[in-house]
């Protein structure tokens, strides 16, 4: 090879060198710009999607009279909390505020406890029977529980479980369990059994391993799960229509419905019922928040890694 | 030697064990709140279960009657017809709607995507009786705010009822519908999608992939488990959806005009008090949902085995 060519070879790199650095400067401005326009976008969707929420809380705010002007009024300047006041004072929102807490609480611990061991013999044991169960629990999640609802009430009609907390639960967590057995097993398989091994074979005991090593890996999936679990329980309707039947044991979807349509037998106080239904949404709201940066946080992939 | 090989036997027979009671707990749960219910179910579709018999009548054996019954009964078929339809373009906005805004998450600014994905929190955690109470108010005929941004607009909406129409009853029920589904989904593609290496697609953009290009053949393939079971779940929870209908059937529409599945089913058991009739349209809607999903079940199945 002589010199020239060379040498030639050598300035032929350069350029390009140079052409894919300016390339790359203009692919980076470029990417700037576009990520600019997509943030606007993003930000355009985020107010339209915000807005029935935004609606629910502004209407709460305003008085009767003013909603019922020809103009809506967009910012609730010169409103008063006396829509709430007089939802709480109605008498009846607490006892179903209650009523829904306990139902939510016991459908969400023992739907966890349920999932969690099942899914740690799917996905940690290779037995008979296995896929069956894994394919009944996929089916059973499909069963439409409005198709079931009526069997539903003759069954807890007979147990004596109508207007109980109890009889609610059962049909809610039967209902959530296999969901969550499905959301746990993806979790609990992303956890490698060499991390349990190796924690048996430095000298704990299988269970010890289970609640040092792998449990603490599976919190984000415990969280996750229970969120599901605890939304399930706390909106559901259909189920809870047929069997709370008495004002006494309402959960609060059905109070507010309640609410509404007697409401409704006057004309309609859209204030009062806006302030209900913040205050059905707002526990719901304020939890999902809460945990929102615990669903997020990538503690598996670390432990691993790390 | 002898003593341990027992030590050994025995853990092995324990372990053999360790899967059978792991499950039993959810086992037991399901069988007594589906399972039974059922059971009931499919033999009440075969009887004549009216009134009387929940007096304490004894219900007759009639084998296929009340399917064929059904079967020749053009009101249920339009149900079915509007079902599948309602539930087909439901899931599919919503799908679509979802991945928008999954890839949309995947592009912005990292305050833009926690402004997303808040605002997707409050939508999904919306109770859904709340929802749909904010929504009648949004799409009231008199007052609401679609009605006068639409007459503002230069439309003519002026006291325009949303409801009273069917196709434009299915049009809002859709609208809240997927107002409501579109979180899970965009949380779920978006988990997805972090999943997808950041290598990949610099590697294709170098090659010169277009968008287009690049979200058919790295992205979609690398997100489809994800994908499928989600349009699943979407599938499913529009062909069984019930709650919204309902209320909105409340909120002042032709409920003969406008009933899906999960209400016509309320309707025969509540209404007409006939069980056996409710029964035999929940198997239907039963075995439609099975054969919607076996497929899936099966490529999930598969995923497992893996």
């Amino acid at each position: 090879m002589s010199e020239a060519t060379i040498a030639s070879a050598g300035r032929t790199r350069a350029r390009e060198r140079a052409e894919a650095r300016t390339a790359t400067r203009s692919r980076v401005s470029w990417r700037r710009a576009r990520r600019l326009v997509w943030s606007i976008v993003g930000v355009v969707v985020s107010l339209v999607w915000l807005f029935p929420v935004y609606w629910m809380l502004n209407s709460a705010l305003l008085p009767n009279a003013v909603l019922e002007k020809l103009t809506p009024t967009f910012l609730p300047f010169g409103g008063s909390f006396d829509n709430f006041v007089a939802v709480i004072q109605g008498g009846t929102f607490l006892p179903a505020l209650g009523m829904s807490i306990a139902v939510a609480f016991l459908t969400v611990g023992v739907c966890l406890v349920f999932a969690l061991l099942a899914a740690l013999a799917i996905s940690r044991f290779r037995f008979r029977g296995r896929t069956s169960f894994l394919l009944a629990v996929l089916l059973v999640q499909m069963l439409p529980a409005e198709g079931l609802f009526i069997a539903q009430y003759k069954l807890m009609s007979g147990l004596g479980l109508i207007n109980s907390v109890l009889g609610v639960s059962i049909v809610y967590i039967a209902a959530v369990v296999p969901f969550t057995i499905w959301m746990l097993r993806g979790f609990v398989a992303g956890i490698p059994a060499d991390l349990e091994e190796a924690a048996m074979v430095d000298g704990l005991s299988r269970s010890q391993a289970f609640l040092r090593i792998t449990f603490p890996l599976l919190a984000p999936g415990l969280v996750a799960s229970g969120v599901y679990a605890f939304l399930q329980a706390w909106n559901e309707f259909t189920v809870a229509l047929v069997v709370l039947q008495d004002t006494s044991s309402q959960t609060l979807p059905l109070w507010l419905q309640g609410f509404v349509q007697a409401s409704a037998n006057r004309a309609t106080d859209w204030g009062q019922v806006m302030a209900a239904s913040t205050l059905v949404a707002v526990p719901v709201i304020v939890f999902f928040l809460i945990v929102q940066g615990r669903l997020t946080s990538g503690l598996v992939s670390g432990a691993v890694k790390g | 030697m002898a003593v341990e090989t027992r030590v050994i036997g025995q853990r092995k027979r324990r372990l053999r064990y360790t899967p059978y009671l792991l499950i039993v707990p959810s086992v037991g749960i399901i069988a007594l709140a589906l399972g039974y219910p059922l059971v009931w179910q499919a033999v009440t579709s075969m009887q004549q279960y009216g009134l009387r018999q929940q007096f304490g009548q004894p219900a007759d054996f009639v084998w296929f009657d009340n399917y064929i019954a059904l079967a020749a009964d053009p009101e249920l078929w339009g149900v079915v017809v509007r079902s599948i339809v309602f539930c087909v373009v439901t899931a599919s906005v919503t799908m679509v709607i979802g991945v928008l805004l999954a890839l949309l998450m995947n592009v912005v600014a990292k305050p833009v995507r926690i402004v997303i994905q808040i605002t997707m929190l409050l939508a999904w955690a919306m109770p859904v009786v709340a929802a749909m109470t904010v929504w009648t108010w949004l799409f009231n005929w008199r007052r609401g705010v679609v009605n006068w941004l639409l007459t503002s607009a230069g439309l003519d909406f002026q006291d325009h009822n949303w409801l009273i129409e069917p196709l434009s009853f299915y049009f809002v029920a859709m609208l809240i519908i997927v107002w409501m589904s579109v979180p899970f989904v965009a949380f779920s593609v978006f988990a997805g999608l972090t999943q997808v290496s950041g290598e990949v697609i610099e590697a294709s953009e170098m090659d010169g992939a277009t968008g287009w290009q690049r979200f058919w053949t790295i992205i979609v393939p690398m997100v489809r488990p994800v994908l499928a079971i989600v349009l699943l779940l979407q599938l499913i929870w529009d062909l069984r959806v019930f709650t919204q209908i309902h209320i909105l059937q409340g909120a002042g529409s032709i409920v003969n005009e406008t009933h899906l599945l999960g209400t016509y089913i309320y309707m025969l058991g509540t209404g007409a008090s006939d069980f056996g009739m409710a029964s035999a349209v929940s198997v239907f809607i039963l075995a439609l949902t099975i054969a919607l999903s076996w497929f899936y079940v099966r490529s999930m199945l598969k995923e497992d085995e893996s």
